[in-house]
């Protein structure tokens, strides 16, 4: 009955139009950022590499895929969030607004296994915006720009990876980047179970990580104990990868941070779900 | 209800939200082949017993059973049993009738396959319009795709929660007739929840009346009523006389004129004749009798005491 549900919510997700909202932004937004770095691309290169043409030489392609993807990957860590907080935040609300959530739970199946099975689709839609990121970014970006070693930029210097040391690190990359997805996922579904109306739910999901991220950044002493622990602080987890040398304990506390987030909004949301009057 | 079998049994249900009681201490019982009629004004609790029979709303405290089983210990098994529509029937909009009974189909328990579907399609009268978006839909047409969805698993107990609000008088007739074709060719039990009197007058064999979340009167449709005075209208030539007569007379003290024609008269079933014989003998012409005992005069009365 599980799967069954599983299957029904997929279906549900692949019907709503709202759906291809986030993977067309995501294909819009890339194909902006590939078409801006095709033009000027080299413009942004020297701006990147101005400050070290004093002690550094640069031989071969510099703007190259891997590049271009590690750079798309920074900037969409921020929008895509909402892109899935638009489906997922809607999963529970959405019912209840379309009053559908009367007959769903009607049904013999238990509210746990309803909650779990769109919990199971959001990670499946979440899985399919991180392929379309893939896709555009990695795919894409290499066709236009072909392949080479990437430099990546630190604060403390930069850093150049090989060339064939650069795709097992995109793919750890991209799986934090979908546990981060997840983690919002998890919350907009969360608060999607106290809403009776879909624009709550994802509004609020979009105002916790603004509020944690802002946290996160603020260089006051008094959020330092708290800043280890908000998952906005590890959303960012996927550039670990790109570290030299790999910090393992590092992503090992991001990954456990993301999967406990997870498991505590998950357990809010069956205990609430699980206690809900349905009264619309 | 001898040699029947119970299939709901609600025992002192109670309903707080807060500090207000929706639902007071109701008990009923509703038994195999029945149409039981729940009855009562806007917020007089209905749908909020019915919401917790199907357990979408918790109980405050009593006792639910249904199939002899407790609703909270076997919610599945239960509920794989009943059919349902709680207030209006909603469906996804960006999906085709079909393939929302599919959906709904897939999490009833049972495997329903396209020619069972297309026959419950047919029966509520759908068939041609199954491939559109429910967003095309009229009220009306969702309230028969709802009626199609609660047979799809071929439930035994099917709970209709104000089927026909906001339908047109055809489209109240169309499911009127539904519910008595589910009754008559299916035998299945049906709740039928309605503030619209006529309506369970019309299908129902045993109904319960509600009021501020209390019981008021349960029992039998036939005997409930029967148990009531008519209101008897006489169309004679000679109103006044004929009041004269009726009031000298032991029928009835309740006497009143409706029109220049037209004469009321509360009385029971078995005076009318007599009534008719001493208005003739009398020299009145008596052109029509209508009689006008309806559950609305009866329910107007309960709830006004």
């Amino acid at each position: 009955m599980f799967l069954k549900s599983t299957y029904n919510e997929l279906l549900k997700i692949a019907y709503k139009p709202r759906s291809y909202i986030g993977i067309g932004g995501i294909i819009l937004i890339i194909s902006l950022i590939l078409f801006a770095f095709r033009l000027d691309g080299q413009i942004y290169i020297s701006i990147l590499t101005g400050q070290f043409e004093q002690s550094l030489s640069f031989e071969g392609t510099i703007l190259n895929g891997n590049l271009i993807a590690y750079i798309i990957l920074q900037m969409l860590i921020i929008h895509v969030p909402l892109l899935i907080a638009f489906v997922t935040g809607d999963l529970i609300s959405g019912e209840a607004a379309m009053g559908t959530i009367r007959l769903l739970l009607t049904k013999p199946i238990s509210r746990t296994s309803i909650l779990l099975s769109k919990f199971l689709a959001s990670c499946v839609y979440t899985s399919v915006v991180i392929i379309c990121l893939v896709i555009m970014s990695v795919v894409f970006g290499k066709l236009l720009f072909g392949t080479g070693d990437l430099i990546v930029l630190k604060s403390d210097g930069l850093i150049v990876f090989h060339e064939q040391d650069v795709t097992w690190r995109f793919f750890y990359g991209f799986l934090i980047a979908f546990l981060s997805l997840v983690t919002v996922a998890s919350l907009a579904l969360t608060l999607s179970c106290f809403s009776e109306n879909s624009i709550g739910p994802i509004v609020s999901t979009m105002g916790i990580i603004l509020l944690f991220t802002i946290i996160g950044t603020l260089e006051v002493p008094v959020f330092d104990n708290i800043k280890p622990f908000l998952f906005t602080t590890h959303m960012a987890a996927w550039r670990y990868f790109f570290d030299d040398p790999l910090s393992i304990k590092q992503i090992v506390y991001s990954i456990c941070i993301l999967v406990g987030h997870i498991i505590f909004l998950l357990l809010i949301a069956l205990y609430k779900f699980n206690k809900k009057d349905i009264l619309s | 209800m001898l040699g029947r079998t119970k299939i709901v049994e609600v025992k002192k249900l109670v309903k707080n939200y807060g500090n207000f009681c929706a639902v007071k201490n109701i008990s009923f019982d509703v038994y195999e082949c029945d149409v039981f009629g729940f009855l009562g004004p806007n917020g007089a609790g209905k749908s909020t017993t019915i919401r917790t029979i199907l357990s979408l709303i918790k109980a405050t405290s009593g006792s639910i059973r249904l199939f002899d089983k407790d609703i909270n210990q076997y919610r599945n098994t239960i509920l794989s049993k009943i059919g349902c529509i709680v207030e209006k029937p909603d469906f996804y909009k960006f999906l085709s009738a079909e393939k929302n009974l599919e959906l709904f189909a897939r999490i009833s328990s049972v495997d329903v396959n396209k020619s069972k579907l297309h026959e419950l399609i047919e029966f509520v009268g759908l068939k041609g319009r199954e491939k559109e978006l429910i967003s095309g839909f009229s009220h009306g047409m969702k309230q028969r795709l709802g009626i199609a969805q609660t047979l799809i698993h071929n439930p035994d107990l099917i709970v209709l929660d104000e089927p026909t609000t906001g339908l047109d008088p055809q489209g109240i007739i169309d499911i009127r007739n539904l519910i008595l074709k589910l009754k008559n060719e299916q035998n299945k039990t049906v709740i039928l929840s309605s503030h619209i009197l006529s309506e369970i007058e019309l299908i129902a064999n045993r109904m319960i009346i509600i009021n501020k979340g209390e019981t008021i009167v349960q029992g039998s449709v036939a005997e409930l009523l029967n148990a009531q005075d008519l209101i008897v209208s006489f169309t004679v030539n000679d109103v006044e006389l004929s009041k004269r007569l009726l009031s000298e007379s032991s029928f009835s003290k309740d006497i009143d004129s409706f029109s220049s024609s037209t004469v009321l008269i509360h009385t029971a079933q078995e005076n009318i004749a007599h009534i008719n014989k001493l208005l003739c003998d009398n020299h009145v012409l008596v052109s029509a009798i209508e009689t006008k005992r309806k559950l609305e005069d009866y329910f107007l009365k309960l709830i006004a005491a």
